[in-house]
C-alpha cells in the first residue's frame, strides 16, 4: 500500500462559515474513494484545497508526498483533476484543447501524440475531436474534462462529480473507465448518487457540516442501517397474526414490521446478526411453506439522511 | 519560471483571440481609425513632411479606447466559464499564467500595428522620410500599448464581468493619458507646487510617449512603460493569488 493523499485537520473559512471544519483522512494506491455529503457540505471546497486551487484556512495537504502549500507545482503535476462542471475553453476543439493540456503537462513529440490518442479513446471522444468544445452535448463536455484529467496518467485522480447531468450509458461508461484505472491509481470522486458508492467506490468518506461523519468501506456504510441484515419474509396460506406472532416470538428477533405491499414481514433481527439461514430453518421446522424469503444489506440513502441530518 | 509554460499558454491564448471574428473586427476597427486620424485628425497631407508623426501622436487616444476591448477578457472570461479553475490547478505559476496572456495579447496589439504598413510605404513612396524615426514610433507605439494591456489585463484579473473590466480599464487608462494632458496641467498650474505638476505630467502616457514618437529614444521614457508593465502585472498576480475562486 502506498500512500497518495494525505490530509490533515484541513479548514476552510470563508467570513463566518465554516465550508470545511477539520477534515482528515488519506488515500491509498489502488483505492476508490467515494467522497459522500449533500450539497454544500464542503465536497467541493475540500478537492479545490487538495488541488491548490483554493489556500486553506488551516491544515495540511500531501499529496505523493509534496505538501500542496511548499510545492504546489509538484502537486499539480502529480494529479488529474476534474472541476465541477468540467469548465473547459469553450472556444477549442477538444483536439487543441487536450494538446494544450499535453503541452502543459510537459508531454513532447510521440508521446504527446499517444496521451492524446489515448485519453480521447478512453473518455470516448473521438468522433468529436474537431468540433468547438462549446457546441458539444453536456455528456461529451464532461467526457472532454475527463480526458483532460487522465492525459498524463496520473498516480492520483480528483474527480468533482464525473457524472452529474449525463444518462445512464454514459454514466456507465463513466463507471467503466474509473473502475479501468483504478487499481495503480488513488481516486477521489465526489457524488451525491448512491448507487455509484457500489458502482465504482471501495472506500467511502462521508462529510456533513464541514466535518467527517464516516470513514469505512460501503459495506460498512450499509451495516449502519437499521435495515442491515433485515429479511423480508412470506409464507403461503397463512393467518397474518399468527405467523406475526410466531416471529416475534423468535429469540434472534429484535422486531416484526408488516410489508404494506405483499402479504409479508420485514424481521428485523437481534443485534444486526445474520440470520437468514437461521430463520428460513425454523419456519420450515415449523410447518410454514416460504413463499419468498429475502435479506437486505442496508439503506445507502436512510444512512445517507441519518448521517447527515441529526446534526444541528 | 517555466518559458515552456509562458510560451504555450501565450500561444492558446494569442490563438482564442482568432477563434471568434472579435480579432478580425478589431483589426478591421483599428485599421480604419488610424488612417482616418493620420489623414483627417493629423492633416498628414497639409503638413507637407515626409513623417508618420500625424499616425503616431493619435495612438494614446485610439488606445485609450480600444486596448480595453484585447485586454477584456483575459480573466474575465476565465473567472466567468470557471476554466480559472482548471489553469490554476495545472503545473504553471501565477506568474507564468499573467505574463503568457499578456504576451499574447501585447503580440495581437502588435501585429495590429504591423498592418498599418501600407502607411508607411506612402510616406517612403510620397518622400524620403527617416526610418528610423519611424521604426522608434512604432516601438514606443508598442511599449506604450504594453502599459494600456497590463492596465487592462490586472484590471480584467477582478471582474467575471467582461463589460466592467472594459469600462474600468477604459476609465484608468485615460486617467494615466490626461495627467500629461494641457488642459488637466493647467488646471492644477495656477495653484499647485511646481513638483507635484512634474511629478502627475511625469505619470502620463503623453509625457513619456510624445519623445519616443518623434524619434527621441530617451531611457528614462523606456524605464517608465517597463516598470509600468512590470508593476501592474505584479499587481495581476497578486489579484489572481488573492482571490482565485469568486
Amino acid at each position: 500500500m502506498t500512500l497518495r493523499i494525505e490530509i490533515e485537520d484541513l479548514a476552510k473559512y470563508f467570513g463566518e462559515i465554516k465550508a470545511v471544519d477539520g477534515v482528515s483522512f488519506s488515500v491509498n494506491k489502488g483505492e476508490v474513494l467515494g467522497f459522500l455529503g449533500p450539497n454544500g457540505a464542503g465536497k467541493s471546497t475540500t478537492m479545490k484545497m487538495i488541488t491548490g486551487f483554493l489556500a486553506p484556512t488551516r491544515g495540511t495537504v500531501r499529496v505523493c508526498g509534496h505538501d500542496v502549500l511548499t510545492d504546489p507545482i509538484a502537486v499539480k503535476a502529480n494529479l488529474g483533476y476534474l472541476p465541477e462542471g468540467a469548465p473547459a475553453y469553450a472556444d477549442m476543439t477538444p483536439d487543441s484543447f487536450l494538446k494544450f493540456i499535453a503541452d502543459i503537462r510537459g508531454l513532447t513529440g510521440a508521446d504527446k501524440k499517444r496521451a492524446v490518442q489515448s485519453a480521447a479513446e478512453r473518455a470516448r471522444i473521438t468522433q468529436v475531436m474537431f468540433q468547438p468544445i462549446e457546441t458539444l452535448s453536456k455528456g461529451y463536455k464532461r467526457r472532454v474534462g475527463l480526458a483532460q484529467a487522465i492525459l498524463h496518467n496520473p498516480p492520483v485522480l480528483i474527480l468533482d462529480e464525473p457524472t452529474d447531468g449525463l444518462d445512464p450509458n454514459q454514466k456507465h461508461e463513466v463507471r467503466t473507465l474509473i473502475n479501468e484505472m483504478a487499481h495503480d491509481k488513488a481516486i477521489i470522486i465526489s457524488t451525491h448518487i448512491l448507487e455509484e458508492v457500489h458502482a465504482l467506490c471501495n472506500r467511502n468518506v462521508l462529510i456533513a457540516n464541514g466535518q467527517v461523519q464516516f470513514d469505512g468501506t460501503p459495506h460498512e456504510l450499509e451495516s449502519m442501517s437499521r435495515y442491515h441484515n433485515a429479511v423480508c419474509i412470506a409464507a403461503a396460506d397463512v393467518e397474518a397474526n399468527a405467523f406475526s406472532t410466531f416471529l416475534n416470538a423468535l429469540e434472534f428477533v429484535a422486531e416484526v414490521e408488516a410489508l404494506s405491499s405483499e402479504r409479508g414481514f420485514r424481521v428485523y433481527p437481534a443485534e444486526g446478526k445474520q440470520i437468514t439461514a437461521e430463520l428460513s430453518q425454523v419456519v420450515r421446522d415449523n410447518g410454514w411453506q416460504i413463499d419468498s424469503l429475502y435479506a437486505e444489506h442496508g439503506r445507502l440513502d436512510e444512512v445517507f439522511r441519518t448521517l447527515t441530518t441529526n446534526k444541528s | 519560471m517555466n518559458m515552456n509554460n509562458i510560451w504555450f499558454i501565450m500561444k492558446r491564448e494569442f490563438n482564442g483571440y482568432f477563434a471568434t471574428p472579435v480579432a478580425y473586427v478589431f483589426i478591421i476597427i483599428f485599421l480604419l481609425l488610424c488612417g482616418f486620424s493620420t489623414f483627417f485628425v493629423g492633416n498628414f497631407f497639409e503638413r507637407g513632411e515626409a513623417d508618420l508623426y500625424p499616425f503616431f501622436s493619435m495612438h494614446p487616444w485610439l488606445y485609450v479606447l480600444l486596448i480595453p476591448a484585447i485586454s477584456m477578457r483575459l480573466w474575465s472570461e476565465e473567472r466567468k466559464n470557471g476554466s480559472i479553475e482548471l489553469l490554476m490547478t495545472l503545473p504553471v505559476s501565477v506568474f507564468e499564467a499573467v505574463l503568457g496572456k499578456f504576451l499574447a495579447a501585447w503580440a495581437f496589439t502588435g501585429l495590429a500595428l504591423i498592418l498599418n504598413f501600407p502607411l508607411w510605404i506612402t510616406v517612403n513612396y510620397l518622400g524620403s522620410p527617416d526610418n528610423g524615426v519611424i521604426f522608434t514610433g512604432f516601438l514606443g507605439s508598442l511599449l506604450m500599448a504594453g502599459g494600456f494591456l497590463a492596465i487592462g489585463a490586472c484590471i480584467s484579473a477582478t471582474t467575471k464581468n467582461q463589460v466592467i473590466s472594459f469600462v474600468l480599464s477604459l476609465i484608468v487608462s485615460l486617467i494615466f493619458v490626461l495627467s500629461g494632458y494641457g488642459i488637466v496641467l493647467d488646471f492644477f498650474s495656477s495653484w499647485a507646487p511646481l513638483t507635484l505638476i512634474d511629478a502627475i505630467s511625469s505619470f502620463s502616457f503623453l509625457t513619456h510617449f510624445d519623445a519616443i514618437s518623434k524619434g527621441v529614444i530617451d531611457m528614462r521614457d523606456m524605464l517608465y512603460f517597463i516598470s509600468l508593465i512590470m508593476v501592474w502585472l505584479f499587481a495581476n498576480a497578486i489579484v489572481i493569488n488573492a482571490r482565485k475562486a469568486d
